[in-house]
């Protein structure tokens, strides 16, 4: 069943629309990230979710109760919700179970199940031998995880966590975006998951809603966001790409170096028009003579770098001012300026918009 | 769902009708009553043409004006070189050196006026008496009840803020910033020039503003030292027309000018502070290397020890001396000394004790009213919890631009009269005490607010405490230590405030300001001293209690102003 609804969510400051219909389904039990750059409206849509913000249109319902409209918004504390912060918010005058408690007190629990569900948490959190440690004596991921435990001892209705990574230093981000997952598989908790990083939201989420200028661009599991992209702004957003411009003209595919059957892409409208196509780095082929196929066309290589897991050339298409990115395999290496082609797989490029300048 | 009553509109309510009351209402009387034929209530200008229409009242403001600037120049002298060589030189002693800026800081212009006038003035101040026994000289050579004496004796407490503006700012510019000239070639006094104070030039400036107004709005020196060398300034004008038969309308008509004076500095003191492209001033400080000075870092203590000497070890000597004396003029010896004057002040005077006791009941009351007052609206404004919360909070800071002997009239043009007819009575001093010290509450409360992440509280929320659980269980045990700073920094000034309590006590409601100033008049310098010495000490023991719990350079802190 639908948990949490957004249905045509707005917000505007002065002119400025920060966030503009934002619909949205989570089911229960569900990770969804908020994905985008700074200033594409995620953290407003999360705060609005919160009851921190009123929107200027649209509503919020959880469990049907709708929580949010532009005349009347349920306050936060009454939203059976948690959030973890981005500055964590630790509150340094508490010890760290006074902490993780301070949610289960105002809840009035029975004092055993308070005290049971309190020494569980710091189980999982890893922290019951702080307990009795101020914040400040504490390093930033055991912060982190006392952020975590007072959020989810609470069992909220929906869980949002605002890029609750981005103070860690990289190390310990992997470690815990790995620990914010494997606690959403042991509790189950519908969460909303603000960040700018996609690799984060990548290993966390069952789905990912990718926003830009405060609107929803796409929203998909992880593999087809990747491999299916439906606008450039994804495409170039989620992982490396390249844009391939060109049109289709009597069923011939015009592309920099390439011409070809328009009907051999799988699934590609074959009338004629103008037409981009995303190519991942990784899904060419680099070759040191002609490898026969129509697919394919001879460049130059005019950028490399060496990055230990593949090789970044950037290869000039002859006769163009293009510039494509492929990576290869570590082994694959090519001198700048060597006479090289490029092949290219028509089953694993993707239809965009094309560009609007083309 | 239906939109609800907002109890919080009550509250707007409530604040907007104290700061009318405080601020708007005292302020609108003033210029009402400066328009007004004090007999008729009749629309006139003949206040100002009394006002100003004689040579020798305009002459008072001209002094003023001449004073003030003089002041400044000399608090850059004094203050520039030990800002500068404090804050980015290897000097030795800068601990020591802050102190003693800090106590000059603390020490009241007029109790620092009556100890120069134990040193200088004109035959029995110790400088003169040892200049004759040293030269032979038929007579001293200072004297103190001079406009240069004024001068001097005003500058001496004035340049720590000139020194707070500085050092702070010189304490924010990085030295890659330095580093980056010098890279690209210029040498140390070319970076001092292009590049360092230019960056810190809109402070000193500001600084310099600030020096200014604070002076031309001082009355207890001029009090001590222009009336006896018979010239005026304004403030002493002011009194008086205020000395009987009062002249209230003529007062208000003559102090206007003033408060346009401040209004227009402080408004260009802030412009130049906050312009944007002096970006540094607010960035991160970067990691500072201090300038070796080599043998020359000897020469810059001296001259720092000598300026501090002025303003604090000699002074402060000579009033010990006066205080623990039997007759002052008979110097330190065993059969000189005395604990009497204090007896005499607590115990014998009519009134001198009860002064003490309601300086430090008026400014703690002051204090709490203040602070009670700018913490509400602070987090108001900062919540953005009502629509046109920003207007109370300027009207929190508007008393900043009031000097204190305007604010004083205006109370009195606004309250003196029925039906209020608080002239004299102990309410209407912590009333306009709270009023002249509520922008320093003000700016303290919202800085100790903003020192805390609003997440700091929205997690409360969200995990379903209501604004006021958050309040009282995380905003008010975080920022302790900053509303006791605040409160001290309303509380200290307030303890001593004169220009304002001058034209608003009663014979029981005297402070210990006015009570100084009435016995300077009988010229019983041992009591004086003595009394002054109550003072200091209080504010010494209130300002380490402050150092302890609140830390670090609590009264030096730029946000102050």
């Amino acid at each position: 069943m639908s948990k949490l609804v957004l249905s045509g969510l707005g917000r505007s400051f002065g002119g400025f629309a920060a966030v503009e219909n934002v619909s949205l389904t989570l089911a229960e039990g569900e990770f969804v990230s908020l994905l985008g750059p700074s200033g594409c409206g995620k953290t407003t849509t999360l705060r609005m979710i919160a009851g921190f913000m009123k929107p200027s249109a649209g509503s919020i319902a959880v469990d049907g109760r709708v929580i949010s409209t532009p005349e009347q918004v349920v306050p936060p504390e009454q939203r059976g919700m948690s959030m973890i912060f981005q500055s964590y918010a630790i509150w340094p005058n508490m010890t760290v179970g006074e902490n993780v408690a301070f949610g289960l007190k105002l809840r009035k629990l029975p004092r055993a199940e308070a005290e049971r569900r309190l020494a569980t948490i710091l189980d999982v959190v890893r922290l019951a031998h702080l307990v009795d440690r101020y914040p400040a004596e504490l390093s930033g991921g055991q912060q982190q995880r006392g952020a975590l435990a007072r959020a989810i001892v609470i069992e909220p209705a929906v869980l949002l966590l605002d890029e609750p990574l981005s103070n860690l230093d990289a190390n310990l981000r992997e470690d815990m975006r790995a620990e914010i997952r494997r606690l959403h598989d042991a509790f189950r908790i519908t969460t909303v998951y603000v960040t700018h990083d996609q690799s984060e939201a990548m290993t966390t989420s069952d789905r990912i809603v990718v926003m830009n200028h405060g609107r929803i661009e796409q929203v998909d599991d992880p593999v087809s966001l990747y491999n299916r992209p439906r606008s450039r702004f994804v495409a170039g957003f989620i992982g490396r790409t390249n844009f391939l411009d060109g049109r289709i003209e009597g069923g011939t595919l015009v592309l920099p170096g390439l011409a070809v059957p328009a009907g051999m892409v799988p699934g590609l409208e074959t009338g004629a028009r103008p037409i981009g196509f995303s190519v991942r780095p990784n899904t060419i082929g680099l070759h040191r003579g002609d490898p026969g196929t129509p697919w394919s066309c001879a460049g130059a290589v005019v950028e490399r770098a060496f990055l230990g897991e593949y090789w970044d050339y950037v290869v000039q298409p002859c006769g163009t001012a293009a510039r494509i990115r492929v990576a290869t395999s570590p082994l694959d290496v090519h001198a700048v300026g060597a006479q090289v082609w490029m092949s290219i797989d028509p089953a694993r490029i993707v239809e965009v918009p094309p560009a609007e300048t083309a | 769902m239906t939109r609800r009553f907002d109890p919080l509109i009550l509250l707007w309510v409530a604040l907007a009708l104290i700061l009318g009351f405080l601020v708007i209402n005292p302020l609108l009387r003033l210029v009402m009553t400066s328009l007004e034929a004090a007999d008729t209530g009749a629309f006139t200008f003949a206040n100002y043409v009394a006002a100003y229409g004689r040579p020798r009242y305009v002459q008072a403001l001209w002094n003023s004006l001449r004073l003030g600037l003089s002041v400044t120049v000399l608090c850059l002298v004094f203050a520039l070189p030990m800002a500068w060589a404090v804050s980015r030189t290897d000097m030795p002693g800068k601990g020591a050196i802050r102190l003693l800026v800090l106590g000059a800081f603390i020490t009241p212009p007029y109790l620092g006026a009556i100890g120069w006038i134990l040193l200088a003035g004109p035959n029995a101040g110790w400088i003169n008496k040892l200049y004759v026994a040293l030269t032979g000289a038929s007579e001293g050579f200072l004297d103190i009840y001079s406009f240069p004496g004024l001068v001097f004796i005003i500058a001496v407490y004035s340049f720590p803020y000139l020194f707070i503006f500085t050092s702070s700012a010189l304490d924010v510019v990085s030295s890659e910033m330095e580093d980056a000239a010098n890279i690209l070639g210029a040498g140390t006094l070319r970076t001092m020039a292009r590049i360092t104070l230019p960056l810190v030039l809109p402070a000193i400036l500001g600084g310099a503003i600030v020096t200014f107004l604070e002076t031309i709005a001082l009355f207890g020196s001029p009090a001590l030292i222009a009336i006896p060398a018979r010239f005026n300034v304004v403030t002493t004008q002011l009194q008086q027309f205020f000395s009987p038969p009062v002249r209230a309308e003529v007062a208000a008509a003559y102090a206007v000018p003033l408060l346009l004076i401040t209004v227009v500095l402080f408004a260009l003191q802030r412009w130049l502070i906050a312009r944007k492209g002096f970006v540094s001033l607010t960035g991160k400080g970067g990691e500072r290397r201090m300038i070796p000075l080599g043998r020359w870092r000897f020469v810059m203590l001296g001259y720092c020890g000598f300026v501090l000497s002025l303003s604090v070890l000699l002074p402060y000597a000579a009033l010990s001396q006066a205080a623990l004396s039997k007759a002052w003029g008979q110097g330190w010896s065993f059969d000189n000394l005395t604990l009497g004057n204090f007896h005499y002040l607590l115990f014998v005077h009519d009134s001198a004790g009860q002064s003490v006791l309601n300086s430090f009941i008026y400014a703690a009351s002051a204090a709490c009213l203040a602070i009670g007052l700018a913490l509400s609206i602070a987090y108001i404004v900062s919540r953005k919890l009502l629509p046109f919360a920003e207007v109370l909070g300027f009207l929190c800071m508007a008393p900043f631009v009031v000097p204190g002997i305007v604010l004083a009239i205006a109370f009195y043009a606004a309250y003196a009269p029925p039906p209020f007819a608080l002239y004299g009575t102990g309410l209407i001093l912590v009333l306009a005490f709270t009023t002249r010290f509520l922008p320093i509450g003000f700016a303290n409360a919202s800085a100790a607010l903003r020192g805390i992440n609003p997440e700091m509280e929205e997690a409360v929320r969200i995990l379903g405490g209501g604004r006021l659980l958050a309040v009282r269980r995380v905003m008010v045990p975080l920022m302790k230590r900053g509303l006791i700073g605040a409160w001290l920094l309303v509380f200290i000034p307030a303890t001593r405030e004169l220009s304002t309590a001058m034209f608003l006590y009663g014979p029981k409601t005297r402070t210990m300001s006015v009570m100084l100033l009435d016995l300077s008049e009988e010229g019983k310098f041992e009591h004086l001293a003595a009394l002054g010495f109550m003072l200091l000490a209080a504010t010494i023991v209130i300002v380490g209690v402050g150092y302890r719990l609140v830390g670090g350079d609590f009264m030096m802190r730029r946000e102050r102003t």
